[in-house]
């Protein structure tokens, strides 16, 4: 380990663009684990799962990676409604001890779907080919690469159109309300179970675009989806349950740390930057930086 | 009474079983269904008992595995006292994941379980004297006189484990430890209200279960005769170790021993007939199968059949 200060610029760079793809990664689970409460331990494999998705896609029809990301959110959307609607009826309708059950439902949820893409699609690492793939953009000494700053722009657009979603329209408010006080809402006539499953769909339909975001910036396998726990968790975490712009500063935070910790300690201490992040986060502040 | 019968009994029938028996892969399969019922037995503890879900066992079970290997090493200590050190060693880190539950509760617990089965498992990776990601080799050293070879005496090894962890347990469960930590799970505020000492509590039982995942890890490395970090750390033994208990029953110390050795037979036979993978497939379908719609396990329905039958 040699503290190469000049390596620093570049890092902290990297971990802009890293960032801005974490926070992406993680609204969704903003949506349903900060506001909904639902327990969504299979977030990061259903994100995993659009991957494979787009890669179908990229193979099948020659879709752009991007392209193919919004082509899934519809589907991905009624898939989330589906899970949702589901999870209500089986858990949350019944009421007593939803804790041990509800998570050890999305805990199995997460292996099946890992499972289910190791069986079809093998244990090897899947890659898209897009134009923007391979290349890399310089600016003096520092050097981006093409897939990144694609993933950072995407990021940035996802976040920013969610964020507006639930401060300006309708229903985005009633999301928002739901999580605050939902006997209240039930007290104004709202039904809070279709909104909730409306706030799932989006949710699910965002993670396919991130899914998406996922495989463009590198290959992915089938077992990733047990890092993007440590990395989405903490980020929402860290974020505060719910904080649409707390989650895109997590974001970067995390980002920045994880690339700092790659340059000058290398990539094997990678995986636990994320949960040491958040088990600080736990230890010191339960309630994250913008929590409610 | 009955108890103590059949935990003899079943300790004596292992020893037939070690005699008589010749066959090495019967003794290989049941080594695994044996740890299996100790995670699952001990999982329950805090999971079942007092509503605290671990997703970390995969933590416990490497650092018992990479204790066992370390006095290997450097000492070249024999087994009972590898295992006598992992589950000491499971017993701290117990007490510190117990130290957790000050602050944190439901998935916020589950998580922080999960980030220390990966943070250790980096740490070991990065370990150069540990073997780091190749892990290393483990020659077994030569058999004790009673047994004729090394996998019998851990078969036997492990049934005594398996009796010791049921033994606890049910302890546990029967004693006052287990209504307190009942009145945990359904409120730790209401519990803390009428006097019960929630925190003590807690320890006690992510100590005791800690300490018996790690026991139960410690001779691995003399079963595979190699250690290696991923697989040691496997978020598999977490999910088998969840699975078992919600498929067998949670409520009741025969729920995991049911669950593991459902499960853990299942699985033996899938890896063997078909793939590895598909048994990770099988325990996830189960898992969620039972928790949808068999929440009390097969405890539970097979009390409901019972109630249906004598009426």
């Amino acid at each position: 380990m040699n503290f190469a200060l000049d390596l620093l610029p570049e890092a902290v760079l990297f971990g802009l663009l890293l960032g801005c793809f974490y926070a992406a990664v993680s609204v969704g689970l903003s949506v349903s684990f900060g506001l909904l409460d639902v327990p969504h331990l299979a977030h990061p494999a259903f994100m995993v799962l659009g991957s494979y998705c787009t890669w179908v896609l990229g193979m099948r029809f020659g879709l752009d990676p991007i392209v193919a990301g919004v082509v899934l959110m519809p589907l991905f959307f009624a898939f989330g409604i589906a899970v949702y609607r589901f999870y209500y009826e089986t858990f949350e309708k019944r009421g007593t001890d939803v804790g041990v059950r509800g998570l050890a439902f999305f805990f199995g949820v997460a292996f099946i779907v890992e499972v289910g893409l190791i069986l079809v699609f093998g244990v090897d690492q899947r890659m898209v080919e897009a134009r923007y793939i391979g290349k890399s953009w310089e600016w003096g000494e520092i050097r981006v690469p093409m897939r990144m700053i694609v993933a950072f722009a995407t990021a940035l657009v996802l976040t920013s159109l969610l964020a507006l979603y639930l401060s300006k329209t309708f229903t985005g408010r009633a999301i928002k309300a739901v999580a605050q006080d939902e006997a209240a809402l039930r007290l104004m006539g709202v039904n809070p179970v279709r909104i909730k499953q409306w706030a799932f769909g989006i949710a699910t339909a965002v993670t396919a675009a991130a899914g998406a975001m996922l495989i463009v910036v590198g290959p992915v396998e089938p077992s990733l989806d047990r890092v993007y726990i440590g990395r989405t968790f903490c980020v929402v975490v860290l974020a505060g349950l719910g904080s649409m712009s707390g989650t895109l500063i997590a974001g970067l935070i995390l980002g920045i740390s994880e690339s700092i910790v790659l340059t000058f300690f290398g990539a094997s201490w990678a995986p636990a930057v994320a949960f040491g992040l958040l088990l600080i986060v736990l230890g010191v502040r339960p309630q994250g930086l913008f929590g409610r | 009474m009955k108890f103590w019968i059949s935990a003899a009994l079943a300790l004596v029938l292992a020893g037939i079983a070690a005699a008589t028996i010749s066959n090495e892969y019967f003794f290989f399969a049941a080594y695994v269904v044996l740890q299996a019922v100790i995670l699952a037995t001990a999982w329950n503890i805090l999971g079942g008992y007092a509503g605290y879900v671990n997703f970390g066992t995969g933590a416990f079970f490497g650092v018992g595995a990479y204790t066992g290997v370390l006095l290997i090493k450097s000492l070249g200590l024999p087994l009972g006292l590898q295992i006598a050190a992992a589950a000491a060693m499971g017993g701290i880190l117990g007490f510190g994941i117990g130290l957790l539950t000050l602050r944190l509760r439901g998935i916020f617990f589950s998580i922080a379980t999960v980030a220390i089965a990966i943070i250790l498992e980096t740490l070991v990776l990065n370990v150069r004297y540990l073997g780091g990601a190749t892990g290393m080799q483990i020659l077994r050293p030569e058999v004790t006189p009673p047994f004729d070879s090394y996998i019998k005496m851990l078969f036997v090894i492990g049934v005594l484990l398996a009796v010791i962890a049921v033994a606890i347990a049910r302890y546990i469960e029967i004693s006052w430890l287990g209504r307190g930590l009942r009145a945990i799970r359904d409120s730790e505020e209401a519990a803390e209200c009428s006097g019960v000492p929630t925190l003590k509590l807690k320890l006690l039982a992510c100590t005791v279960s800690g300490a018996l995942m790690s026991a139960a890890g410690a001779p691995l490395a003399m079963y595979q005769s190699f250690v290696e970090p991923a697989s040691s750390f496997s978020l598999n033994y977490s999910v088998n170790a969840l699975a078992m208990p919600i498929i067998g029953g949670m409520a009741h110390w025969i729920g995991p021993v049911l669950g593991a050795v459902l499960l853990g037979t299942i699985q033996q036979l899938v890896t063997v007939t078909i793939s590895s993978e598909l048994n990770v497939l099988v325990v996830g379908v189960l898992l969620v199968f039972f928790v949808v719609a068999a929440p009390e396990g097969i405890v539970g329905l097979a009390g409901k059949l019972w109630a249906r039958f004598s009426r």
